[in-house]
């Protein structure tokens, strides 16, 4: 019974491992000449001046949240789409509903003014 | 005509909603009107149940079930609100409507004046009675039920009216403790009940699925041995029900405090009617008492130490109303007497002349107590019977009943009971004499105390005045029962005399109910002179009252420094309150204070608002102090897991 | 392929509620009255209200018609159907409650009644899943509903307080939750309570499966002691969510704990004696800790802990007995409690600190100021200490029957033992109304609504039915408990 979980524990070892090796083996025999630019801590390529922990304006959290709201709903399209041949008019109603219930949120955070700057 | 016997509880149900919506518009002559009219309705009803109880053909057995309707049906068990009318529940509604009505009379007058001597407002005029009508239903459903569990209703519905009336003059804080004291003691007596019908189903009801006191009873005639030795635990339950309703050892305590209710109440609940609805249930479960002779005795023990305890309390009382109480618990235990040595009749018999001549008294305690402005302290008194001889006549009568003074209400009822007392234990005969000498005593000291000799206190005597014609009136009712109550049972023996061989009247009345109980009997002559020898005692205790507080005599003050050390005792009731407050109240409380503290105010205001101060002070912020907190809640639930697992491990 | 078969009438009270959130949402953008104000909110609670209506009467017409459908997800057995009803009773009485406490402290009306509708979907789906995964589902759809709710009052700092702690702390045990399913999906291959009933293997991972599903149970019913959030949630958050969640929240537990454990593949000797002792723990320390509490809210946050308690006695005490008599406490449970908390929101000072929001000496004098309004008050907390002839009372009367028929003779006398207890502090309050004259400390917001008027006599007349027509609504119950079990 308790065979069944091997490949899993297997595959736990093998990224374990392989985490170990990535991160020791540069160490170990990659060059090091370490100077003032390359210690500082990068962010998306950008130099950090200031202390993370500060306060910005609330319409970036909106549009992120929104953002990955209505992005991963299109990920559920994906294999809908794929589908679609076998599912036929049924499933053609059902994504309706689905984007009709997307759609209302829509516009519910429309009229709220989520996407307005100001 | 028993078909319409529900009327009995539709007036006084009527007459406090009527009250209850429409009493504070309509003014006092309304209230008044509507409360006594639906009392006076009742009484006639049950007058009337009570003469077509006697047309009632043999096979009945003296005994009417009337269902009004279904009340609950699940699966094979059923209850029904429905009403056993029979010699004994009639009895009772007599009383109760009888005694009842008189009392309402009397209050409609006495109830115009608050507690500070100042007209009572319209408003709590009208809420008193319906307050008064709602406990004269819930008394009639108590009798009437034809089940335990429409009993049980009026039982808790009887405890809260007694509590609503106790506490009347919420403003003063010793009523409102007094009405929490009743409520509590109550309820450990409750709970008994409780406990004691669930049992009783499981033991007898479960096969009928019924609770109806017929079918518990039928039962009783198959059940086998086990259950029938588990009938003494059973009763044992009910007792101590009753001991909580009509203050016996050990949950008299609340009574005396009662008296804080208005003195009406004090003579309708707590002396009359709902105080005897423990002698009642036993009576009317005297079937499975009978199978428990244990209990049998320890009811009659309680009841004589209890009647010897209180009315030795009651000698040293300087209070009137609270002499009249523990009258009341020890007139009670002699009730108790009876139903233990299984002489229920008599023990019914006591309780009806003792609701009239004790009634009386109360009520003839609050014309003094209005006379003086609320004065109580016989210490205060004296004197009285020149100003106010009617109530003074009306007072005597009472006492003298209450002494069992010869020929009066009390001295036959207390008789009965000896007499059977005596048959069966002469320890429990010897405590009842001497209960009757101390009875006799007492009574006899308040009425010297209160209407003889010189006033003590000029200042209250010259203010003092005969009451009105309403509140005088009522009372010469209750005196001519407290005369004449007894005449409905003389003994045979005393009848054979005159040629009478029934003369006991209730006895043949309630026999249906008490078919199956059969009591032995003695010879005419020792009956007789049992009567002689407590009529002597009755007249002994007088006198010794007489020349105590009349005479003065020298040979009495030095009886009574004689019995100094026993009187300091007495004064504080045997510590008994004393003794409950640390063995119960104390404990409990610094329980409840242990959890309270415990679990919110160390274990979370504690860390909160000490949390809450220090960061407050830091500046901090409120993240980290929420972070304090969840975090000591999460550990909770952590704790949680792992108890279950554990738990989990471990039993499965 | 094979398309799925589904029968929507299995969830159609469910697919109302959730039209109706989604048409709540936006109706505060529609017509002329687009600002805030008392009336457009009183319109959307309006077409709330008929949902829920809609949505019961659909639940009435579906009783006796069980039916498994959505791939085996979801059960619409009669079980299910009086579970929708509860919980549609009390979202219906907590909403007549917000009608006027709502405008009162913010102009979210749309959002509000949404999030609100929505908990009761999940409410409702919660307590009519048969698979691990469904139950989750819809268990985080109403507890991140009712996070949001409990905060909505924004401008208080007891407010954010309270929801912050609640969706901290649910996180916590939703994680517990998730992680049970999973032992027990681990040890059965399935999230389908069928397969889980017949494959179980009674060890190590059934029981530790069995047991974090507990924790996650237990933190929705407040059982001690995962119970630390529920006085300050329930202190925190509007009376009115306050009311309709110590309700709904604890029916569509309460169903689902029964569906578990009817499946769950440990033996009934196992689980009858934790939660005995976690009744035993639950009814006393909230009993003992309701004791000195002088916030009316508190007070009841405390009290609905004994209840959960009391309503444990009766999962321990199994299927059928037990099941009815939980549901029959539930209905009784809904009237009362939410009629005490409807009181309790008149006695609220506007804009009060949490910490001194309706205090019990709020109530003084009631009698003397609003007879009637006493009164009912009276009947609520007489009903919540279990006096006879009201509802709380046969609620109790079952739950011990029930215990004591199937031999927990002991836990029904705790029980008893409790309920004693209990009746100090609802007299507290019944003496504080009717013996007390009315002093500075007293309150009352007035005038009384229409609907809260309503709220209050709706709960009052089911308290008083239930006590008198106890026993044919208990054989009602009791059949569809008959059904369940016996499936």
């Amino acid at each position: 019974m308790m065979i069944d979980y091997l490949p899993l524990l297997i595959l736990f070892v093998v990224a374990a491992v392989f985490a170990a090796i990535a991160i020791i083996m540069p160490s170990l025999i990659g060059p090091k000449n370490p100077n003032k630019m390359k210690q500082e801590p990068i962010e998306s390529g950008m130099i950090p001046f200031t202390d993370a922990r500060q306060r910005f304006p609330v319409q970036y959290y909106m549009v992120a949240v929104l953002f990955i709201l209505f992005d991963i709903e299109v990920v559920f399209m994906y294999p809908w789409a794929v589908l679609l041949n076998k599912l036929k008019v049924f499933g053609l109603i059902e994504m309706g509903f689905f984007l009709l219930i997307l759609l209302i949120g829509y516009v519910y955070v429309w009229r709220k003014g989520a996407f307005e700057w100001d | 005509m028993l078909n319409y016997s529900w009327l009995i509880l539709l007036f006084p149900a009527v007459g406090a909603l009527f009250n209850a919506f429409w009493g504070r518009r309509l003014g006092p002559r309304l209230v008044k009107l509507v409360a006594n009219a639906a009392v006076l309705a009742s009484f006639v009803v049950a007058v009337l149940m009570a003469i077509s109880l006697q047309a009632l053909p043999a096979s009945a057995h003296g005994q009417f079930e009337l269902t009004l309707w279904p009340w609950i049906h699940s699966g094979d068990f059923r209850v029904d609100l429905a009403m056993l009318i029979d010699p004994l529940s009639v009895v009772m509604a007599l009383v109760i409507t009888g005694v009842g009505f008189v009392i309402h009379l009397y209050a409609a007058e006495y109830m115009k004046l608050d507690d500070e001597h100042q007209p009572l407002d319209d408003r709590r005029y009208a809420r008193f009675f319906v307050y008064l009508n709602f406990f004269i239903l819930m008394m009639l459903t108590l009798v009437l039920a034809n089940n335990f569990l429409q009993m049980y209703v009026g039982w808790e519905g009887v405890g809260l009216a007694s509590y609503l009336l106790i506490g009347f003059w919420f403003h003063k804080p010793s009523a409102a403790d007094a009405g929490k004291k009743a409520f509590i003691v109550n309820r450990v007596g409750d709970f008994g009940l409780a406990l004691a019908i669930m049992w009783l189903f499981f033991l007898l009801g479960r096969d009928a699925g019924s609770l109806a006191f017929n079918d518990i009873f039928h039962a009783l005639d198959g059940a086998t041995l086990a259950v029938k030795s588990a009938l003494g635990g059973v009763t044992l339950l009910l007792l101590l029900a009753a001991t909580g309703k009509s203050a016996q050892i050990p949950l008299f305590v609340w009574l005396p405090d009662a008296m804080e209710g208005p003195t009406p109440v004090s003579a309708l609940i707590h002396a009359a009617t709902m105080v005897t609805a423990g002698v009642y249930m036993i009576a009317r479960t005297h079937p499975l008492f009978e199978l428990a002779p244990g209990t049998m005795t320890i009811v009659a023990w309680i009841g004589a130490i209890t009647a010897l305890m209180a009315a030795s309390i009651a000698m040293v009382q300087t209070d009137l109303k609270r002499i009249l109480a523990y009258s009341t618990i020890s007139q009670l235990g002699y009730m108790f007497l009876a139903v233990g040595v299984g002489a229920y009749a008599a023990g019914i018999f006591h309780l009806t002349t003792h609701a009239l001549y004790k009634a009386l008294l109360f009520l003839a305690a609050g014309s003094v107590m209005h006379a003086l402005h609320g004065e109580l302290n016989i210490d205060l008194m004296g004197g009285l019977k020149a100003k106010m001889p009617r109530t003074y006549w009306q007072f005597l009568i009472g006492a003298a009943a209450l002494a069992g003074f010869p020929l009066l209400a009390g001295f036959w009822s207390k008789d009965e009971i000896l007499y059977f007392t005596f048959q069966q234990n002469k320890a429990l005969y010897a405590i009842g004499l001497g209960t009757a000498f101390l009875t006799a005593f007492y009574s006899f000291r308040a009425v010297f105390r209160a209407f003889a000799g010189k006033p003590r206190d000029q200042h209250l005597y010259e203010h003092a005045h005969e009451q009105s014609q309403g509140m005088v009136a009522p009372l010469w009712v209750l005196a001519f029962g407290a005369v004449f109550a007894g005449l409905i049972g003389i003994p045979a023996a005393v009848g054979g005399l005159f040629g009478l061989e029934e003369s006991h009247m209730l006895e043949q009345w309630l026999h249906p109910v008490f078919a199956d109980v059969s009591l032995p009997s003695l010879p005419v002559v020792w009956e007789l002179s049992l009567l002689a020898g407590s009529s002597l005692v009755a007249l002994l205790g007088i006198y010794l009252a007489y020349a105590r507080y009349v005479q003065q005599a020298g040979w009495t003050l030095f009886l009574q420094r004689l019995f100094t050390p026993l009187q300091s005792l007495l004064e504080h009731k045997y510590y008994v309150d004393e003794l409950y407050t640390a063995v119960i109240v104390n404990p409990l409380r610094t329980l409840a204070t242990f959890f309270y503290r415990f679990s919110d105010q160390t274990l979370i205001e504690g860390i909160v608002n000490g949390l809450g101060r220090v960061t407050m002070v830091v500046g901090g912020g409120v993240a980290r102090l929420q972070s304090g907190m969840v975090g000591l809640y999460a550990l909770s639930v952590l704790v949680g897991v792992v108890g279950l697992l554990a738990l989990m491990f471990l039993v499965g | 392929m094979n398309l799925p078969h589904i029968d929507f009438s299995v969830i159609t009270p469910e697919l109302i509620v959730i039209a109706t959130a989604l048409v709540v949402m936006l109706a505060e953008f529609v017509g002329a009255h687009a600002t805030p104000s008392p009336t457009r909110s009183h319109r959307i609670a309006l077409i709330a209200l008929l949902g829920l209506v809609l949505a019961a009467l659909a639940a009435v017409a579906g009783l006796g018609r069980a039916a498994t459908d959505i791939q085996g997800m979801l059960v619409a057995d009669d079980l299910g159907r009086y579970l929708e009803l509860v919980v549609l009773l009390a979202a219906a009485l907590g909403l007549l409650l917000a009608w006027d406490y709502l405008p009162q402290f913010t102009k979210m009306h749309s959002e509000y009644y949404a999030l609100y509708l929505l908990a009761v979907v999940g409410m409702m789906f919660m307590g009519k899943s048969t698979e691990l995964i469904t139950l989750f589902v819809s268990l985080e759809i109403l507890s991140v509903a009712l996070y949001v709710l409990t905060g909505f009052h924004r401008g208080q700092l007891a407010a954010g307080e309270a929801a912050l702690k609640y969706f901290l702390l649910g996180a916590f045990s939703s994680a517990f939750f998730i992680y049970g399913a999973a032992l027990l999906y681990g040890d059965t291959g399935s999230t389908h309570l069928v397969d889980i009933a017949a494959r179980a293997s009674g060890g190590f991972l059934t029981l530790a499966g069995l047991a974090l599903l507990l924790v996650g149970f237990g933190f929705k019913l407040a059982v001690v002691p995962f119970h630390m959030w529920t006085p300050d949630v329930y202190q925190g958050a509007p009376t009115p969510v306050t009311a309709f969640m110590s309700v709904g929240t604890k029916a569509a537990a309460f169903v689902a704990l029964f569906r578990v454990l009817q499946a769950a593949g440990v033996s009934y000797a196992t689980w009858s004696l934790v939660l005995a002792l976690l009744a035993t723990l639950t009814m006393t320390w909230g009993n003992l800790a309701a004791l000195r509490q002088s916030s009316l809210k508190r007070m009841l946050a405390y009290s609905s802990i004994a209840h959960a308690g009391y309503m444990l006695i009766g999962v321990t005490a199994g299927m059928q007995l037990g099941l009815s008599a939980v549901l029959f406490y539930l209905f009784a449970y809904a009237f009362m409690n939410i009629g005490a908390f409807a009181v309790v929101s008149l006695l609220e000072r506007p804009g009060y600190h949490a910490t001194q929001d309706a205090t019990i000496d709020a109530a003084r004098g009631l009698f003397a100021r609003k007879p009637l309004l006493a009164v009912v008050m009276a009947i609520f907390l007489l009903s919540l200490a279990g006096v006879p002839p009201l509802a709380g009372f046969f609620g109790k009367l079952y739950l011990f029957n029930a215990a004591v028929q199937s031999g927990w003779i002991w836990l029904a006398i705790v029980g008893m033992i409790n309920s004693v207890v209990s009746a100090y502090y609802y007299l507290r309050v019944t003496v504080l109304m009717f013996m007390t004259e009315a002093d500075e400390t007293s309150f009352l917001r007035s005038p009384l609504s229409n609907a809260t008027g309503l709220a209050i006599a709706v709960a009052m007349v089911g308290t008083l039915l239930l006590g008198i027509f106890a026993g044919p609504w208990l054989q009602q119950l009791g059949q569809a408990a008959l059904a369940f079990a016996g499936s």
